[in-house]
This record gives C-alpha cells, sequence and structure tokens, in this order.
C-alpha cells in the first residue's frame, strides 16, 4: 500500500463527495477558517505596518511582536484558549491570527521603508498630503512586497487550521483527527493531500492578483 | 530671505543668518561645497524645512501666512534623481499636480503632452513608465512635471548632478532655452561651480557652516570673487573661463588662405584660396591641418573637432581664443550661422580683443561705483 493507493481509494470513494461530512462542505468550512483568521489579521496588521513604516517609526517595537507571536505555538495556544474560552469559533481564531499577523506586519512595515525615498520627497515637496503620499505613492510601489507577506501568512492558515478539528470544528483538519483515531489513514492521506492542495490554490490566487494589482511600472515587465 | 537661519535642535547650524534677493524671472543658482547648507536654503522656500529665525518673504507675503500645500503647489520641484512615480505612466507621472489642483483627466493630460514636448521628450514615451527611460529623460520628465501646472517659482535641487557630462550639458541648454520661454522665477541648487556659472543670472556661492560668501552675477564672480575662498571654490582658468562673457563680434576678420582638410596635395600645393562666401566652408572644420603654411603633413583628417570654428556674434571671446588653440596655425576660422567661412582671425587679434574687452568691463564697474556714490 503507498500513499498514491490511498489518495485514490479516498477521492474515488463517492461517500467522501457529498454529506456534512463530504468533500464540499470540509472544504468550504476550511476555506471559511481561512478567510476569517487572515482578514482579521491583515485588519489588525496592515494599517499598524503601514503607518509605522511610512513615519519610519515603532521598528523595533513591532519586530519585538512578531517574534513573540512567532513564538507562541499554535497547537499549545488553542488548547489554552479553549480551556479558557470554552467550544467555539473564537478558541480556533485567536490562534490563527496570532500566527498570521506577524509575517503580514513585518513585511508591510519592511515594504514601506524600502520604498525609495525620492518620489517620496517630490511629492512632499509639490504638496501632496501625507495620507495621498502613503496611499498614491508608497503603496503602490510597496505592493508586491505587502502581498507576499499576506501569501506566507495565507498558506499559514491554510496548513494550520487543521487543529481546528482538535476541539470539535470542521475544515479539513477533520479528516486528519479523525482517520488518525480511526486509523483510517486512507482519510489521513486524503485531507492532508487536500490542504496541500489548498495551499497551492492559494499561491496561485496571490500570484494571480499580483499580476493584476501591481503596477508594470513596479513590476518592471 | 531676510535673515534666515536654520539650527537643529542637536545643535548644527545648517544656515546662519542668509539674507537673499531672489529677482523674478530669472535663474539664482545657490552653489557653495557638500554641507554649506544650500540644499537646505532651497527647502525652506518651499517649507520642507522650518526656518527657526527670519522670515522669507514671497512677493512681499510671508510664505508661512498660507497653507504649506497651497505654498507647495505654487512652486515646482525638482530633485537630483527626478523622483519619478514609478508605477504610473510618464504621462501620469507630469499630470500629477494639475490631477491633484482637480483638473480633469483629458485637460491634464493633453497639458503633460504639451509639456513632454517643451521639454525635448518624444511623444511615444507617454505610455511608457520611467523605468523604461534613461537618466537624462527621467531628469526632462521631471522637469516637466514641475512645470505642470505652470508655477511661477521652480526649485531645483541638484536636477543634473545624477547624468554623465554629455547629458548634463544637454539638459542644461534645454533649461536655458525654456527659461528664455517661460521666465520663470528659478532656484537653483548645485555643487558645480560651471553649471553655476552658466546657468545663473545670480549666483550666491555659500560656504560651509551656512554662510553666504558672495552674491554676483557670474562675470562679477569671475573678475573679482570676494575672498580667498570664492577664489579657490572657483577652481583654476578663472581668466579664460570669464572670457565666455566677452562676446566675439567685435573680432575684426581678415581674409587668409583656407583649404579643406581633405584636400589633395596637389591642391595644397598650388593653394587657392576659397573666397569667402564659398560653400565647401562647410568643411572647414576640418581644415587646420591643412591649412599649414608650409603644405606639409597633410593626413585625410578623422571626424571634425567640435567647435573648431567661431561664429563672430554668437560665439564668445572664449570660443575663437579657443579655436586659434587649437589650430596648428594659430588662426581661427570664423564662420557664419549656416557654416560659409567669413574669414579667419589671429591669437593676436583676439588678445587685444579680450584686453579691449577687460578696459571695457574695468569702465563699467567705475560707472558703477560712481552711480553708488
Amino acid at each position: 500500500m503507498n500513499v498514491l493507493n490511498f489518495v485514490n481509494a479516498f477521492f474515488s470513494d463517492s461517500a467522501h463527495w457529498h454529506g456534512y461530512d463530504g468533500i464540499p462542505a470540509r472544504l468550504g468550512e476550511h476555506v471559511q477558517y481561512t478567510l476569517q483568521a487572515l482578514l482579521l489579521a491583515a485588519a489588525i496588521g496592515l494599517p499598524i505596518g503601514l503607518v509605522t513604516g511610512h513615519y519610519g517609526r515603532g521598528g523595533n517595537a513591532l519586530s519585538l511582536v512578531a517574534t513573540a507571536g512567532r513564538a507562541l505555538p499554535s497547537f499549545g495556544l488553542l488548547v489554552l484558549m479553549t480551556t479558557l474560552l470554552g467550544f467555539g469559533m473564537l478558541p480556533v481564531m485567536i490562534p490563527l491570527v496570532v500566527l498570521a499577523v506577524p509575517p503580514i506586519l513585518v513585511t508591510t512595515y519592511e515594504a514601506m521603508r524600502s520604498v525609495d525615498p525620492s518620489p517620496v520627497d517630490a511629492a512632499r515637496g509639490m504638496g501632496m498630503h501625507e495620507s495621498r503620499i502613503l496611499f498614491q505613492v508608497e503603496l503602490p510601489v510597496a505592493l508586491p512586497l505587502i502581498l507576499s507577506g499576506l501569501r506566507s501568512a495565507a498558506i499559514q492558515i491554510v496548513s494550520t487550521a487543521t487543529i481546528a478539528a482538535y476541539v470539535s470544528l470542521g475544515g479539513l483538519g477533520r479528516y486528519i483527527v479523525d482517520g488518525l483515531y480511526q486509523r483510517n489513514y486512507e482519510k489521513v492521506v486524503g485531507g492532508a493531500t487536500l490542504v496541500a492542495v489548498l495551499a497551492l490554490v492559494t499561491l496561485a490566487l496571490f500570484w494571480a492578483v499580483a499580476r493584476v494589482a501591481v503596477s508594470p511600472g513596479v513590476r518592471r515587465r | 530671505m531676510e535673515s534666515v537661519t536654520k539650527r537643529y535642535p542637536d545643535g548644527t547650524v545648517a544656515v546662519d543668518r542668509l539674507s537673499l534677493e531672489i529677482p523674478d524671472r530669472s535663474i539664482t543658482v545657490l552653489v557653495g561645497p557638500s554641507g554649506c547648507g544650500k540644499t537646505t536654503t532651497l527647502r525652506m522656500i518651499n517649507r520642507m524645512v522650518e526656518p527657526s529665525e527670519g522670515t522669507i518673504l514671497l512677493d512681499g507675503e510671508d510664505i508661512q501666512r498660507q497653507p504649506v500645500t497651497t505654498l507647495r503647489r505654487s512652486m515646482g520641484y525638482v530633485i537630483q534623481n527626478a523622483g519619478l512615480f514609478q508605477h504610473r505612466t510618464i504621462v501620469d507621472n507630469i499630470a500629477t499636480v494639475p490631477r491633484m489642483l482637480g483638473w480633469g483627466k483629458q485637460k491634464a493630460r493633453a497639458r503633460a503632452a504639451e509639456l513632454m514636448e517643451r521639454v525635448g521628450l518624444d511623444a511615444a514615451l507617454a505610455k511608457r513608465y520611467p523605468y523604461q527611460l534613461s537618466g537624462g529623460q527621467q531628469q526632462r520628465v521631471g522637469v516637466a512635471r514641475a512645470l505642470a501646472a505652470d508655477p511661477p517659482v521652480l526649485l531645483m535641487d541638484e536636477p543634473f548632478s545624477a547624468v554623465d557630462p554629455v547629458v548634463r550639458k544637454g539638459l542644461q541648454d534645454e533649461l536655458l532655452r525654456i527659461q528664455d520661454e517661460l521666465g520663470k522665477t528659478i532656484v537653483f541648487v548645485t555643487h558645480d561651480i560651471d553649471e553655476a556659472i552658466k546657468l545663473g543670472t545670480m549666483v550666491a556661492v555659500m560656504r560651509t557652516g551656512g554662510h553666504l560668501a558672495q552674491y554676483a552675477p557670474p562675470a562679477e564672480l569671475l573678475s573679482s570673487p570676494a575672498d580667498t575662498f570664492v577664489e579657490d571654490f572657483l577652481g583654476g582658468d578663472r581668466g579664460i573661463r570669464r572670457l565666455s562673457f566677452f562676446p566675439s563680434g567685435r573680432l575684426e576678420l581678415t581674409t587668409g588662405p583656407v583649404i579643406p582638410l581633405d584636400a589633395t596635395a596637389e591642391q595644397i600645393a598650388a593653394p587657392t584660396p576659397l573666397p569667402p562666401g564659398d560653400r565647401r566652408g562647410r568643411q572647414t572644420a576640418r581644415l587646420e591641418r591643412a591649412a599649414r603654411p608650409d603644405g606639409r603633413g597633410h593626413q585625410a583628417g578623422p571626424a571634425p573637432v567640435p567647435r573648431a570654428t567661431v561664429r563672430p556674434g554668437t560665439d564668445s571671446l572664449r570660443v575663437a581664443l579657443d579655436c586659434a588653440v587649437l589650430s596648428p596655425t594659430g588662426w581661427a576660422v570664423a564662420v557664419d550661422t549656416d557654416g560659409r567661412v567669413t574669414g579667419v582671425v589671429s591669437q593676436q587679434t583676439i588678445g587685444e580683443a579680450i584686453r579691449s574687452a577687460h578696459a571695457a568691463g574695468r569702465d563699467d564697474e567705475r560707472d558703477d561705483e560712481k552711480v553708488a556714490g
């Protein structure tokens, strides 16, 4: 029995394609967790990163927070939060957001810092308001790096959202957790494959967004 | 500018009690070694740096009295590396300030296209992005962008320092031409004294510590530097460079044998002087070697030496002298604007012209003193 056989067996079993434990439903849940966590993390990380990067202050405090965030183990945090807050969405969201904020925050800050200062000086000298400088001069140039931060955050969330299943929520982690418990390795491998594919799809999505959103003048192609 | 001082919190004084009257519709150049406060001075005019003491008046009104963005939008600003927005096309870069002032997109783009032509940019570049342009082209875009909303004042901070000497010369000539057409009040910062002398109507030489060493028209700067600092900063060849300000129009031309450089040996042996007005005089740029009295040593010349002929009236005495020195015979060949030979002039004649020009200059100075007295 090799892995490919497991994969084949899992995906060809029609029982896996419908119902509340079917692949579409679990995939939907997983995407939903991912989007929620990513939006929350972006809502926290982007504004702070943009503003600190624009003014060039608070870089040290930021890297401290980011390192601390990275040092927290997601699984440990999940168990801790569940014991503190009980079962539900919130104890799952907290570790995912804590996981995703540092890459967004740090790359956004670094992206804004790495913008060539001379167009900013020119913009200020021609009487542009600070907010306009941020959004119309710095952000378009910093965008590729900012997107790469969001991308790595998104991929980390996709792979880590599997832990939601440990606290009796859904998502693709369900297959892995249940499969291990039932010693049904076909299910484990199938779930893991789905997570990997979803991560690759996320990667492709970000590539497409960058193609559309980043100016050809910045892409230099 | 009235007694303007900029002191930083750490106690460094960048500009020290500087008073300067910048004339309307002319180019004023601030020049000096690095760290002399010239850029700080410029940046105080559009309040990128706020002065610690003193006031800056624009047309009699304190610049502190209007909102900073309004002030800046009434002044074009050009910086060293052009500072173009790399995510915007050339035409949108130029249209930035008009768009900020609320112009419609069509109107702003039409204006941008007009300016591209004015600064000598090919219309085909409009849809390109900055990275697709050379440094010199980018700098032209920078100038066009600063002129877009037709501001009366133009601030230029070492705009041509980052391009190579040939491109720089082109940009300088272009700036002088644009200035002839538009008549802006330009404040220009550079560390290059030759650039200052070439462009400036008035030149302010500054020294480290933010002091004004001398404020004078370039010819006066060369003829009578205020102190040894200014003299050192001006560098060597002060006398030669000053000749740029003497016209060559009054040079007396004589006719002499003038032979194209690609003449055959027979032609040289039996020289038939080109009559003044001969169309073949176009070739005179290459004639110096052949014009040797003994007629020997002739070789088919390579490309013409640039500026090997002088156009009296248009060129300065410096060009005339340069031609005479470059010529193996010591004679400069004069041509008219179409490149036809009009005559020749010797080093001696040029020397006399220089002496009389100096004498005239001294008379002017004496007259000035009388008026002042």
